[in-house]
């Protein structure tokens, strides 16, 4: 059953992860992104992240993602974009493309990541360990990441405000 | 619950970000490129889960709580950059942005 699961979820990520790819329209593919957070988020259940699965489907799916169909909205940019399949860019992605696919088959056939046999984590004791981590291994980083979150913000304020005195000034 | 090898978490992410290094390369439209960046950074995420999963500790999934966050700081500041770009120079497809080109 839980193989059955994990076959539907990593086929459905990808599924989705090409139509983000290849969507000729931002709305779709944003949309596309979406789905494929959410089958992300389920690949985590499966792993037994939890709170990671939800704190994705928060941030990702609800936040970052309206965040682009607003953006889109926002810049009303028209299906008007060339795919065209041809330039040395082109060239470059399929040969990129390929030579991960190689990387990936090869890891596929013959690597076996050898590992201990998954310890199992009590589910409801994760948040508590979440906690404890962040608050005493990793206390310094999280302040940190605070203050980055600040900066980010004050950041977003200046570049939208800056243009506009630009533009006044000549 | 994790019946699935650790191998094949491991194939869907390297798959998920070999489909994201695709779309960076392929696409033309600015936002859908910065998709597939997000796309490359979920990747990256579903590894580490796994690997911690299988490891038995925590610090796999707290690093990934601190890239959710950075994740979301860089998606602001780059859609405001996007944004800002769109308002000067009225187009988000990356090959008419080639001021640095001539």
């Amino acid at each position: 059953m839980a193989q059955f699961l994990f076959l539907l979820f990593a086929i459905f990520t990808v599924l989705c992860a090409v139509g983000v790819v290849v969507n000729k329209n931002a709305v779709n593919a944003s949309i596309c992104l979406i789905l494929c957070l959410v089958g992300v988020a389920g690949l985590f259940v499966q792993l037994d992240a939890y709170l990671l699965a939800f704190v994705l489907l928060l941030v990702y799916a609800g936040a970052v993602a309206a965040l682009f169909l607003f953006i889109v909205m926002l810049l009303d940019v028209q299906g008007k974009e060339t795919f065209g399949l041809r330039g040395i860019r082109t060239i470059a992605g399929f040969v990129a493309f390929a030579l991960l696919l190689a990387g990936i088959g090869s890891v596929a056939l013959k690597g076996q990541i050898v590992s201990s046999p998954p310890v199992s984590v009590a589910g409801g004791a994760q948040l508590k360990l979440y906690a404890y981590q962040l608050f005493t291994t990793y206390l310094l980083p999280v302040q940190i990441i605070g203050f980055l979150l600040l900066i980010s913000m004050l950041g977003v304020i200046v570049l939208s405000k800056k243009h506009e005195i630009t533009e006044d000034a000549p | 619950m994790m019946t699935a090898s650790l191998n094949a978490y491991v194939i869907v992410s390297a798959v998920l970000f070999a489909i994201g290094f695709f779309g960076v390369l392929i696409r033309r439209n600015t936002l859908i490129v910065f998709m597939s960046l997000e796309l490359m950074l979920i990747a990256s995420t579903l590894a580490l889960v796994a690997f911690s999963r299988v490891n038995g500790t925590m610090d796999g999934n707290v690093f990934v709580f601190f890239i959710l966050t950075v994740a979301a700081a860089e998606v602001a500041v780059g859609l405001a950059i996007i944004v800002a770009l769109f308002r000067r120079r009225h187009t988000v497809q990356i090959d008419q942005l080639d001021t640095l080109k001539n």
